[in-house]
């Protein structure tokens, strides 16, 4: 039996938990609160905007930009005239309750109505896991047709007063969709480079660095909300330019927090929208005209439809991978329309609009329409059709070499040919970056630090990390190898200790968080990781394993290095064999290394298991450890792992779990922090112990 | 001018996307390369301003001379190459077409990644060794003169490790993984939809960037 959350997404329950809330005030005999605008546009919104665009993944993005400018901005003025001019002539048709409205209140109408919204496609299209690209397109789409919106509402509501619109009026209007969309930009460039800035200098003072980002990002979105500008353009652009450089300046906790912050403001944002759209349902003065709202309904979806077909046509000569039918059907049934709708409608003033009921009343119908009708069926009609869903890949670094690789060939190949394209751009910009911007914007060498290396820095630390969440060997990744430098270059002397690849600084941070994440458990976790491994002073029974493990070099290499990166056999000892490590006196190599199973002895609990799996693991086999003496008790502490929860907050899981609590948080998992800063705090544990 | 002899191999070859036009503008450009031969050499290509900033400029300019890739029988490299070799390496570029069934497109795809291949594997072997791999990434990586070497080889040697569990999978601690074939080649580009991204668009003819 389906559970109700696979059927109804959650937009829709809100809802209905709104309209029983609003119906339980009324009941009660209290007026319940209605949402109001400047709630809306100036608390509620600006942190699902935030979130989108501090997060948008930006190559699919700006691969797909000309297509989705296109459906963004055409479409949603299409929309707007098409279903204007509709309506126009059906309240003309429509007898002596819809005579008096004019063409401008009609195109008004059509103008708040026609944008998809943001809001409402997120909370719909996050749960069904679309593949990338449609994904993309929806959403991109609904993020920059607020420009389109903005100049239209405005427009039109200033003419409505007019007595006569004249050619000039119309050609202004024209240009000043190019003021508000490129001004929003603009603005929120100009607080990203400020806010990326500022990061730079943040080192010593670590905690307030979310704040920073969180206030310029605000402050991009008011400034240009303030000179009528588009705020939704400002916040994405902010984000996206803010956010390359201050995600390599910041450190680890920070970038944690400004993640977790932006999902828990975006998520308690989007609950009250759409609660308070039930409400406001319930609440407001409702004026319902059949013919109105049902033609509108109508003539919405027809335009939708309409508008997709045509330009879909049109951009398919442009694009090299073509939209499908699928796709074309997936992107009009995915206009959704949502709270900026209502909010837009709810700002309309009597004076001029005395019809303003009625289009409340017809947008909140759509909208239920859209958000319960198209919301549910999206799901089972995405499956029916088989459209190709999200791709779980977990970025690895042979992708990452071929990605470059690919992309330093393509620029190349223009280059030869003579042609200046896509490539070419992209890598002239690319160059800028690394030749000026960086080195203002990013503190300290990271300035210097190519692309690759990042990458790779940033997975390792992510495994690291990964190791250390799980508490031992709890979550293999699926790719579990025996594959070790032994297999790909059998020259390597086992004895020869090649030297870490890492920095010095960088070893230190990673020795940190394995340090201060290892607790309790330090005795039983050695080291695991051959970062750890260069002369830990304070390890005492140190010089003692590395004798013991001297004399079981055959044990290693047939453990399981599931850090794929290259391990320096000699001294890298696995999970299991650290946890050998925990009573060294009771360790005794195994002479028959033909398949060794992983050895996990826990003295701490009294049965061995063979094989471990760390979720099952009590946690009394923690607390059983004697805690060293000089051990501070203030800090990090080792958790175990408990199974995962719907709402665990697991901000690095292991990218193979594929259950739904984790698709869930999908929305929260984007791509781990970078290092964490060398001269972070006190180390907490004092040295030379 | 016209397009010069030679032309109806060409024309067949590249009869699926490349237009007249294209074919057209191709020429000029071979033209200027060349200035005004009939072939060019590997020294013309220096005369590109912007494919300095390239890292890896020495492979691109060795693809072009690569007789695999110019579909030649025999192996190594040609000294020269004339305007129906520059279309044919140029053609390994051409973005795919809505009316391909699959199996044309299987090999459209292997085609290009072939190309790539070729790229990768400098001694013509047929696998890419360690050794190989660890110039790739160096290459990539010499934009920064600052890097050290370790980085570099650690870094290829985390990606090889990787590719060979994803190719063989489980391996025992004497087998030894002598380098990546083709067909692992082809694994591992099983999640990029390299027929999308390798394409240059030649749409616009007038652009002609200028050599020295």
């Amino acid at each position: 039996i389906p559970s109700v959350s696979s059927i109804v997404p959650e937009s829709c329950l809100l809802i209905v938990v709104g309209l029983l809330v609003g119906g339980l005030i009324k009941g009660v005999g209290e007026k319940p609160p209605i949402l109001k605008s400047d709630i809306f546009f100036l608390f509620l919104l600006p942190p699902i905007i935030l979130d989108a665009g501090y997060f948008l993944p930006l190559r699919p993005f700006t691969e797909n930009l000309g297509t989705i400018l296109i459906f963004a901005v055409v479409g949603t003025l299409w929309n707007a005239f098409f279903l204007g001019g509709l309506m126009y002539a059906v309240c003309q048709l429509g007898g002596p309750g819809l005579n008096h409205i004019g063409l401008l209140a009609n195109l008004l109408f059509g103008s708040i109505i026609s944008a998809v919204d943001p809001v409402a496609v997120l909370a719909v299209f996050e749960e069904i896991h679309i593949n990338e690209l449609l994904h993309i397109l929806v959403f991109g789409e609904s993020l920059l047709n607020d420009a389109v919106t903005v100049v239209l509402y405005h427009l039109f509501e200033e003419f409505a007063s007019f007595e006569q619109v004249t050619i000039l009026d119309i050609i202004l209007g024209f240009l000043s969709f190019f003021v508000v969309s490129l001004g929003g930009v603009l603005v929120g460039v100009i607080y990203g480079v400020i806010a990326a800035f500022t990061s730079r200098f943040t080192s010593h003072i670590r905690v307030i660095e979310p704040l920073f980002v969180f206030l310029y990002s605000y402050m991009a979105y008011l400034s240009a909300e303030l000179f009528h500008l588009s705020g939704i353009m400002a916040l994405i652009a902010a984000g996206v330019v803010m956010r390359p450089y201050v995600e390599a300046n910041i450190s680890h906790k920070s970038h944690t927090t400004i993640k977790y912050f932006l999902k828990m403001w975006s998520s308690v944002s989007e609950t009250l929208i759409f609660i308070f759209l039930g409400v406001s349902t319930v609440a407001g003065h409702h004026y319902w005209n059949w013919t109105f709202v049902i033609s509108t309904l109508f003539f919405c979806l027809i335009a939708r439809v309409l508008g997709v077909l045509v330009l879909t046509w049109f951009i398919n000569k442009f694009r090299i991978v073509k939209l499908t039918p699928k796709d074309q059907f997936i992107i009009a049934y995915g206009g959704l329309r949502g709270a900026i709708a209502f909010s837009l409608g709810y700002l309309l003033d009597y004076k001029h609009f005395g019809m303003r009921d009625m289009f409340l009343t017809a947008i909140i119908t759509v909208i239920f329409f859209t958000v319960f009708v198209q919301g549910m069926t999206i799901r089972p009609l995405v499956d029916l059709l088989a459209v190709k869903k999200k791709q779980e890949t977990k970025r690895s670094i042979n992708e990452e070499i071929h990605t470059q690789f690919l992309d330093h060939l393509l620029t190349g190949i223009e280059d030869i040919c003579g042609h200046y394209g896509h490539h070419h751009w992209k890598d002239k910009l690319n160059r800028f970056n690394k030749k000026y911007v960086k080195k203002c914007l990013i503190a300290g060498e990271r300035s210097k630090e190519p692309q690759l290396i990042a990458f790779y820095h940033k997975m390792e630390m992510k495994q690291a990390i990964e190791l250390v969440e799980s508490g031992g060997i709890g979550k293999i990744p699926s790719a579990v190898s025996t594959v070790s430098i032994q297999n790909i270059n059998p020259q390597t002397l086992p004895l020869e200790r090649v030297l870490p690849a890492l920095s010095k600084d960088k070893e230190e941070e990673i020795r940190k968080i394995l340090r201060t994440n290892l607790q309790k458990t330090r005795q039983r976790l050695r080291s695991y990781n051959r970062h750890t491994l260069v002369a830990d002073p304070y390890e005492e029974a140190w010089n003692q394993m590395l004798l013991r493990r001297q004399k079981a070099r055959q044990l290693e290499q047939k453990m399981n290095n599931y850090l794929t990166v290259p391990a320096h056999k000699v001294d890298s000892p696995t999970m299991s064999r650290a946890r050998i490590g925990s009573d060294p006196l009771a360790y005794e190599p195994k002479e028959d290394s033909e398949n060794l199973p992983i050895i996990t002895i826990d003295p701490a609990s009294p049965q061995s298991p063979e094989s471990v799996d760390l979720m099952s693991e009590e946690p009394k086999g923690c607390s059983g450890l004697p805690p060293s003496p000089e051990e501070d008790e203030e800090g990090l502490v080792m958790r175990v792992k408990e199974p995962s929860s719907p709402g665990t907050d697991d901000v690095f899981t292991p990218g193979t779990s594929d259950s739904p609590s984790n698709q869930r948080m999908l929305r929260c998992l984007s791509d781990p922090g970078p290092r964490p800063e060398p001269e972070e705090g006190e180390p907490f544990i004092p040295k030379g112990q | 001018p016209g397009v010069p002899q030679g032309s109806a191999p060409v024309t067949s070859l590249l009869s699926l996307a490349v237009t007249s036009e294209q074919i057209e503008h191709l020429h000029r450009r071979f033209k200027q390369l060349s200035q005004d031969q009939l072939t060019i050499r590997k020294e013309n290509f220096d005369s590109i301003p912007d494919l300095e900033f390239n890292p890896i400029r020495g492979k691109i300019v060795h693809a072009f001379f690569d007789k695999r890739n110019l579909r030649q029988e025999s192996d190594g490299l040609a000294e020269e190459i004339n305007f129906e070799d520059f279309l044919t390496i140029m053609s390994y570029f051409r973005p795919i077409e809505m009316n391909m069934d699959e199996e044309q497109l299987d090999r459209f795809r292997k085609e290009k990644l072939k190309f790539l291949f070729h790229m990768y594997d400098s001694d013509h072997d047929g696998k890419i060794t360690l050794q190989e791999y660890r110039n790739v990434v160096e290459e990539l990586l010499s934009g920064n003169p600052h890097l050290e070497k370790e980085s570099a080889r650690s870094i290829a040697d985390g990606a090889m490790m990787e590719a060979a569990s994803i190719c063989v999978g489980q391996m025992g601690p004497d087998q030894v993984y002598e380098g990546i074939t083709f067909e692992d080649f082809l694994k591992m580009w099983q999640g990029i939809d390299i027929e999308t991204k390798m394409h240059v668009r030649f749409l616009n003819v007038d652009t002609i960037a200028h050599c020295y």
